[in-house]
């Protein structure tokens, strides 16, 4: 993943830059290994609730497999829009990159916005986080994952003011390669939770 | 409008704690006072508490470790006395639940406050420099994971004053630590305490492993990197991996207790195990964290004053890297007994006695470094040759307790407690002590007095073996951990030794702080003039004492193992003095990681009273701070050429150290915020 | 800049890929769970299998990591990251599964 920024650094005048740059890109892949942590504990947790139900509803009764394949599709298509956005402000076109990123966002949004009125859904039912253990664990663990994908919005949008405000300087390129790998990360998550959490939860 | 927060949360009428109140406070003003009257306020703000600087960030790392050390003891004092007067008919002088507030704070400060800012503070002061280079690869993150850590240790500190502190032990085990059982705001105090400096240990886990990645000296491989850097590396990689799992477990707590879940409640499925499970899943390492940087530092203690290379230094390399990842295959034996089937406690049981190999493996390279050496008996060399048996004791400890069988009759009993006593004083602290003394002429330009030490050590080593083996005994005749008051009479000449063995303790810590006093005042004496007070091996003695701000003029070239000790038998004794100097760019000191630790500390205050729009605000407010602080791209400032020159020339020609400041500032222009 | 212009248009093309990858392999568990009646194990045998091929997808593909030395440390440090990943999860299913049956009334 190094290779793509020191291309755009061949005839950027900011070489010296490249070390640090090299170590912020390390250091932020160590972050991502260590939140990868916090994920996966989630995870074991999940599984190891899987079936404290506490006389209240499982994942049967309550998961809308619409919901997930319409989540799913918005933020795999948002590490798309993403993945473009990095590409157009490496290539200097700045507005084009702002585009991109504005996409980004409102996929974003409507992913929160769906996973809002699931929880809403649910909580409505009575289903809330605080009736059952199993409940506890479904609601962490998406929970925690949907506020990495609204902080990754705010990230998002201090990167569209950088842009805006800076331009596509080495620093800004630098930063946004880095949000983007947080966005992905994010989508890799996510797979994980369609796999562990919705598509069991429905079988019979 | 303040939560859960009134004026009853202030224990009036509780003796002992609002004496302990008074004395902090007074302690307190007198440094504001003082700090006023010397007008120094301005000098503190823009050459320390916004420093970037690794040296200065490692000094306040260590400044916050032994003031901690100071209060835990305090605690530890006043257990001994509990327990050594508290059987039959007499109830001791403390009641049971400030008794149990005593034991909690206790083993929190030590492991959290204590230790880890201490072994942080060392790794901060040395690594840069035993790597040859001029800082950490994020300074600025740096300064953050220092005031983040300052911040959880004022939680646990205000928490004296106002309110109580957690009555659920260091590790807060539910159910007891929830709500239903809890409901005052201890265990809240818990939370986010070790939230918040958990937070910083792993922003340092991940500056220090890519520092000692990307930033070494150009010829020095991994396999040419000193022992104490290795295991800086291997701290590094456990903090980023494990410290999620204090997180994970003190954040599902908090939920509990918050938002009304269920993970580890009594009732409506939640299950309490998982909490045991996540916490060790961090326990485990954290004990290595705790452990491998001492083993570095006696590592190079051991090489430096028996004069002779480090025997083995593959094999050590290769035994602190199968400790940590052995570190991650055990953690189930803090939980034998909590009922896992045999094959699951034979399992860890078996991971556990696998770490011991290792482990000997270290014990026989530093005796086999020690054979035939010419050996110099300083104070830090005395600390790592009392290590050694004593490290050997709690080590067959471990390994008995790694019996299943056995842990059953001895868990939960003064025998672990005496047992991890054992790893982490003659093991860690006396680590940290020996490295203190080591690397102190360095970080100030002069060494410590070695009659103080001397009498420091002997306290310790006498104090840590009264106060602690009666408790292998203790543990043998059933006496269970955390006791405020007992009923065997059989107990307790056994515990008026052991609160024997702490005064003797306490006898040692009166002497490093009269040695430091005495040092201080004895400078011009104690003088490193030379930058290599011991003969060293290692890089950072190829620099003068104290080093400049950017460490090293000239970026040294390594070319083998112990790459100082190499440059001297070429006949250099610093690195050979270029024909001219270049430009250096250092980062700028910022404020930014003060305000974050500041609002983190009113964001965790705001949490444990429930004060939400507060909490919302300080929040608000550190993500305005990272924000505009990504905005800034003025961080670095020039040092040029003809002013490193200046420096090194001023440098090389000698200088009484009274005249000298403690650490060079003169070309660190003001802090803009 | 001929050189960067053909590495971009690749990138591109790497997007789309991982992309179009990546909506088969997201399509595959779905349609198995949603529109057929394998019996449960295959369905979470391929569900699983699935999964882990499209996150190795999107770290080729959308992180473009590949086995060039510029990327050593990174790799190693995935590679260190998955091994603790499978103790920590296998070894607290693991453990809780065990005290589960010995100390907690199943229903």
């Amino acid at each position: 993943m190094q290779a793509t920024l020191s291309m755009a650094l061949t005839n950027s005048h900011e070489q010296t830059e490249t070390q640090a740059d090299e170590a912020r890109q390390l250091g932020f892949w160590f972050y991502l290994m260590s939140d990868g942590v916090i994920f996966a504990l989630l995870f074991a947790t999940y599984a190891a609730m899987s079936h404290s139900f506490a006389g209240g509803p499982s994942g049967k009764e309550l998961f809308d497999i619409r919901y997930t394949l319409a989540e799913t599709a918005l933020l795999l298509t948002s590490s798309l829009t993403c993945g473009l956005a990095t590409l157009a402000a490496l290539q200097q076109r700045r507005n084009q990159a702002v585009v991109w990123l504005l996409m980004t966002l409102v996929l974003g949004l409507s992913f929160v916005a769906l996973e809002l009125s699931e929880f809403g859904d649910m909580i409505g039912q009575g289903a809330g986080p605080e009736r059952s253990g199993y409940l506890s664990a479904f609601f962490t663990l998406v929970g925690t994952h949907g506020l990495h994908v609204s902080l990754g919005m705010v990230w998002l949008l201090v990167m569209v003011a950088q842009l805006l405000r800076k331009g596509t300087r080495f620093q800004v390129l630098s930063r946004l390669q880095r949000w983007a790998l947080f966005w992905h990360f994010l989508d890799i998550v996510w797979v994980g939770i369609f796999s562990v959490v919705y598509l069991p939860g429905v079988l019979p | 409008m303040f939560g859960k927060l009134s004026l009853q949360a202030i224990p009036y009428n509780n003796p002992i704690v609002m004496g302990a109140v008074a004395l902090m406070v007074i302690c307190a003003l007198t440094i504001f006072w003082i700090i006023t009257r010397q007008h120094k306020w301005g000098y503190l703000w823009r050459h320390w508490l916004t420093s970037v600087d690794h040296k200065k960030i490692g000094i306040m790392y260590i400044i916050l470790a032994l003031v901690m050390l100071l209060r835990g003891f305090s605690d530890a004092i006043m257990m001994r006395i509990q327990q050594a007067m508290a059987v039959g008919a007499d109830p001791g002088y403390l009641p049971p639940d400030h008794f149990d507030q005593i034991f909690s704070a206790h083993g929190t400060i030590m492991i959290f406050f204590m230790a880890m800012p201490f072994l942080t503070g060392l790794i901060n002061i040395v690594v840069p420099l035993q790597i040859g280079t001029r800082d950490v690869a994020f300074p600025f993150l740096n300064s953050v994971s220092l005031w983040l850590t300052a911040s959880g240790a004022m939680l646990v500190m205000l928490s004296l004053a106002i309110g109580q502190f957690s009555t659920a032990g260091w590790t807060a085990y539910p159910p007891y630590a929830e709500l239903s059982y809890n409901p005052s705001v201890g265990v809240d105090y818990w939370i986010w305490a070790v939230q918040i400096s958990g937070i910083g240990s792993t922003l340092t886990g991940i500056n220090f492993l890519v520092t000692i990645i990307k930033n070494r000296a150009p010829g020095m491989t991994l396999m040419r990197m000193p022992l104490f850097t290795w295991t800086a590396l291997c701290v590094s990689i456990l903090m980023i991996l494990a410290f999620p799992g204090l997180t994970v477990a003190s954040g599902l707590l908090a939920l509990d207790r918050y938002l009304d879940m269920h993970f580890f409640t009594n009732g409506e499925g939640g299950n309490m195990m998982n909490y045991a499970n996540l916490f060790w899943i961090w326990g485990h390492p954290e004990v290595y964290i705790l452990i491998l940087p001492a083993f570095g530092i006696f590592s190079e203690v051991v090489a430096t004053f028996s004069s002779k290379r480090l025997f083995g230094y593959h094999s050590l390399v290769w035994a602190t890297m199968a400790i940590a990842l052995l570190s991650f295959t055990v953690w189930l034996h803090h939980f034998f007994t909590m009922g896992a089937g045999a094959n699951v406690n034979a399992a860890f049981g078996i991971a556990t006695m696998l770490i011991a190999i290792p482990t000997g493996v270290k014990l026989f390279d530093w005796l086999l470094t020690l054979f035939r050496g010419r050996i110099r008996f300083t104070t830090p060399m005395l600390f790592t040759l009392g290590f050694i048996p004593s490290f050997a004791i709690g080590g067959a400890a471990g390994v008995l307790l790694a019996v299943p069988p056995v842990d059953f009759m001895m868990h939960n009993s003064e025998f672990l407690v005496a047992h991890f006593h054992n790893m982490l004083i003659p093991g860690a602290l006396f680590g940290f002590l020996a490295g203190y003394m080591y690397w102190f002429p360095k970080t100030f330009g002069f060494r410590l007095d070695e009659r103080w030490g001397r009498r420091a050590f002997w306290s310790w080593l006498i104090g840590f073996q009264l106060a602690f083996l009666p408790l292998y005994a203790l543990g043998l005749m059933g006496m269970p951990r955390r006791m405020e008051h007992y009923g065997n009479p059989d107990w307790q000449p056994w515990l008026i030794v052991a609160a024997i063995g702490a005064a003797v303790i306490l006898f040692g810590i009166v002497c490093l702080i009269v040695q430091l006093i005495v040092s201080i005042r004895r400078r011009e004496a104690l003088a490193d003039t030379s930058g290599d007070p011991w003969d060293g091996r290692t890089l950072e003695w190829a620099t003068r004492s104290p080093p400049a701000a950017y460490n090293f003029a000239v970026i040294p070239e390594v070319t083998s193992i112990d790459a100082f000790w190499a440059m001297k038998r070429e006949g250099h004794t610093m690195p050979p003095e270029p024909v001219h100097y270049s430009d250096i760019w250092m980062p700028k000191n910022t404020g930014a990681g003060f305000y974050l630790g500041g609002l983190s500390f009113i964001l965790g205050f705001a949490l444990i009273w429930h004060i939400f729009w507060m909490a919302a605000l300080a929040l608000l407010g550190m993500i305005g701070i990272v924000i505009a602080r990504s905005f800034d791209d003025d961080t670095e400032y020039k040092i040029p050429a003809a002013e490193v020159a200046r420096i090194e020339r001023r440098r090389l020609s000698p200088q009484s150290p009274g005249t000298r400041p403690l650490a060079n500032d003169s070309t660190q222009p003001a802090t803009e915020v | 800049m001929s050189e960067i212009t053909q590495h971009q248009s690749s990138s591109v093309r790497s997007y789309l890929v991982g992309f179009g990858l990546a909506l088969l392999l997201t399509a595959i568990p779905f349609v198995v769970v949603l529109f057929t009646s394998l019996t449960k194990p295959l369905t979470l045998s391929v569900i699983a299998v699935a999964a882990v091929i499209q996150i190795l997808v999107h770290l080729r593909y959308f992180l473009h990591l590949n086995f060039s030395p510029s990327n050593r440390w990174f790799l190693v440090t995935i590679a260190f990251t998955t091994v603790i990943l499978v103790i920590m999860v296998g070894g607290s299913i693991w453990i809780i599964i065990d005290l589960n049956r010995h100390m907690m009334p199943m229903p």
